[in-house]
């Protein structure tokens, strides 16, 4: 049988090989942790602890007003140091609660098994995933509990998992599938209920056969789910891409998943609820990957929220020379950050970090108009036109032909045979027209 | 050949009536005045007055919408033509506004966090930890300003600073609104002393991050005879600010500033000032082709 996919994109190398045969190992815990008191879409926390207070593992420490928030919790138990600025892997400088780890890792009292977690409803499922903290952990971070909320007039009539993983280096969600395949469709299982469906699609890359025989075996029996491969190609984890590849439909302009009755959540996101609602662990560590052609070990780490880059990267034998970028998250939509004193935070799925090498540098020429772009481009916008459009300044134009639909993937960039960085040129557009509107708006 | 001649003939001659009935019929009212003032007008385009370009601003001027004065491009010379074709009085005399930039961290003088590489534009690089500069408030120096500046009136500096000429700046905001960082302020011609510094950490951090940086010594606020300058809350800190009522250009804060974040432009002379107002009236759009 021929496998789903979506039209457009592209075939990037995976290096996937590097880390994907190695176990998830539980990383050092730090003497320090610095935790991001913004680690999502939404409205930032404000820290409920001050320096000096002692904290458990598991407490609340930072609390957001509003619907769309996630309150963050301490990952280790210890002292407070105080709450300093520090970089944030999403490219900006976040308020960070800063704890001294007393290394008796003591969870708070308000972590707690939860007796019959068969029989919550809905309602309560969404509260205690709300009060877990937990978020959308592909790495866009949006607060899982406003995913789940009940939408007037929509109806969700099946939740995909993303087990896809199409960023080159990335293992993280990979290597979950293959040690936890019942937590995932555990945690699933309370996705549906909470949001009243009965209906769950794994959705797995032909890439990585081997979680996809063990999710079989681990959805045998269950009914209502099923594990569904789809070919390999950049970028089927974006969520509009997935929704096609797996069942057919397109999900209007400027619509949300929901309009065509689904709900799409990540590997990760769906063991942190099963974890949330069965033992009432709030989200204070993830899978991570560090890998690139930059470091001496690249391994898979079981981390704690909060830890920096460079603890990582010392316990992987530091740097493999001389490095030139170290991308938070993937090679292809990751951001670069200019320190490795950043923290991991609730999006980081991965760390990349790549040599310096000269033969990768090279200079914006004018565009051949192959369309190159134009083919690869996921959602069919002309990425051509719009860089045109963006060194006019011509923001309106821009607008009607769709471009706050990009998705930022990169695929336009990857075959541009001029070199023209063009998600940069279209991310400024889209900065551009956002601005123009909330001005219109006051 | 005559029967081409005789046949064009006609036809031209009846669609010539049908053409001359039609431009009466249908003629559109344009107010004379609107016509007089667009050709009195810069006819930069630049937006500054609110209205789509300067016909847009022409006819919002003789239907009552706007004031002259709007038109911060056409200087004291276009309003008094606007008074003379509408017939109405001069308001009253409205110093010209330059833009002047707030920061002084040129190569050399800011500690920088990372080398950028992207597209030319301070937007894109603000997106990334508010640009490369360890100062978070200061100028990105890849010329979003130089770009968007209708009259040509800034260059980039050696420094990497952007570079205002006081002759061609029209104060017409244009820098303002585009500058992510803020730090482009419209101020009057006359004006001489400016804090070129809009970092509001505490005073060691900002001399960390830049060595030409306030410091919020207070030197300043302690020496100014006239009680024009003072160290107040801005942002989400405090600078040094400077209150052009009560300046009166003596320098002495300039030379008390012990990082040189306060700086005195020599005067801009009389002839340059009036020169440009002269050269604004007669429609001079300062390319300075001429010269």
């Amino acid at each position: 049988m021929r496998k789903a996919s979506f039209k457009g994109g592209i075939h990037p190398h995976g290096y996937k090989e590097l880390t994907s045969g190695k176990a998830a190992v539980p990383a050092h815990v730090p003497d320090r942790v610095y935790i991001p008191l913004s680690q999502h879409i939404g409205a930032p926390c404000s820290a409920l602890v001050l320096a000096g207070d002692k904290v458990k593992k598991g407490q609340k420490i930072g609390e957001g007003k509003g619907f769309v928030t996630a309150p963050i919790h301490a990952s280790v138990s210890g002292t407070v140091a105080g709450i300093e600025l520090k970089e944030h892997p999403g490219g900006s400088f976040v308020p960070c609660v800063v704890i001294e780890n007393d290394g008796k890792d003591e969870w708070a009292e308000t972590v707690k098994p939860n007796k019959a977690p068969a029989g919550l409803d809905s309602q309560e499922l969404r509260k205690i995933i709300f009060e877990a903290g937990i978020v959308g952990m592909g790495g866009a971070t949006f607060p899982s509990h406003v995913k789940y909320s009940p939408v007037e007039g929509k109806k969700a009539e099946v939740v995909i998992l993303n087990g896809i993983e199409c960023e080159p280096y990335l293992t993280s969600d990979h290597r979950l599938m293959v040690e936890k395949p019942e937590r995932i469709v555990a945690g699933l299982r309370y996705i549906m209920r909470s949001v009243c469906c009965g209906r769950g699609i794994i959705a797995v890359e032909d890439n990585k056969m081997d979680a996809v025989s063990l999710l079989e075996k681990a959805v045998a029996g269950e009914g209502g789910i099923t594990v569904q491969v789809l070919k390999e190609k950049y970028p089927q984890g974006s969520e509009k891409q997935l929704i096609y590849a797996c069942t057919g439909k397109q999900v209007p302009v400027g619509g949300l998943p929901l309009d065509v009755g689904v709900i799409v959540n990540n590997v990760g996101t769906a063991v942190a609820v099963a974890e949330a609602v069965e033992y009432g662990i709030p989200l204070i560590e993830r899978y991570v990957t560090l890998s690139g052609s930059g470091i001496s070990e690249p391994a898979n780490y079981l981390v704690r929220i909060g830890t920096l880059f460079k603890d990582l990267i010392d316990q992987s034998g530091g740097y493999a020379g001389e490095i030139e970028k170290i991308i938070a998250g993937g090679l292809m939509m990751g951001k670069t950050v200019f320190s490795d004193e950043v923290p991991v935070v609730k999006g980081s799925s991965g760390i990349v970090i790549i040599r310096d090498e000269a033969k990768r540098k090279f200079k914006e020429v004018n565009c051949v108009r192959c369309a190159k772009c134009v083919d690869a481009c996921p959602i069919f916008l002309e990425p051509t036109t719009l860089v045109k459009l963006a060194k006019l300044r011509a923001w309106d134009e821009a607008e009607q032909l769709n471009v706050t639909s990009c998705i930022e993937c990169g695929s336009c960039v990857y075959g541009c045979p001029a070199h023209i960085p063009l998600v940069q040129y279209i991310r400024r557009v889209k900065q551009a027209v956002l601005a123009a509107k909330a001005k219109d708006k006051k | 050949m005559l029967a081409a001649v005789i046949s064009l003939g006609v036809m031209g001659a009846a669609f010539g009536v049908i053409l001359g009935i039609a431009s009466k019929k249908f003629a559109v009212q344009i107010d004379p005045k609107v016509q007089e003032i667009l050709s009195a007008l810069p006819g930069a385009n630049c937006g500054s007055c609110g209205f789509p370009g300067c016909e847009g601003f022409a006819e919002g001027v003789v239907g009552g919408e706007t004031k002259p004065s709007a038109c911060s491009p056409g200087g004291q010379s276009l309003y008094e033509k606007i008074a003379a074709i509408l017939g109405t009085e001069v308001s009253d005399y409205e110093e010209r506004k330059v833009a002047q930039r707030l920061c002084q961290g040129g190569i050399g003088q800011s500690r920088m966090l990372y080398r950028y590489e992207g597209i030319e534009d301070c937007h894109a690089a603000f997106a990334a930890f508010k640009g490369p500069k360890a100062c978070n408030y200061g100028c990105i120096r890849l010329g979003s300003c130089v770009k968007v500046c209708p009259f040509g009136a800034i260059e980039s500096g050696a420094d990497g600073l952007p570079v205002v000429d006081y002759y061609k700046c029209t104060g017409c905001n244009k820098c303002v609104e585009e500058c992510p960082q803020n730090i482009f302020r419209l101020v009057g011609i006359t004006h001489l002393a400016n804090v070129r510094c809009v970092n509001t950490d505490k005073g060691k951090d900002a001399k960390n991050a830049c060595s030409v940086a306030c410091i919020k010594c207070k030197l300043c606020e302690k020496n100014c005879p006239e009680d024009a300058v003072h160290v107040v809350p801005y942002g989400t800190g405090t600078v040094a600010v400077i209150d052009y009522e009560k300046c009166t250009n003596c320098g002495i804060c300039a030379t008390k500033c012990p990082t040189k974040a306060i700086d005195i432009i020599p005067p801009i002379s009389e002839e340059v000032i009036l020169k440009s107002e002269e050269h604004a009236s007669a429609g001079c759009q300062r390319c300075e082709v001429c010269q």
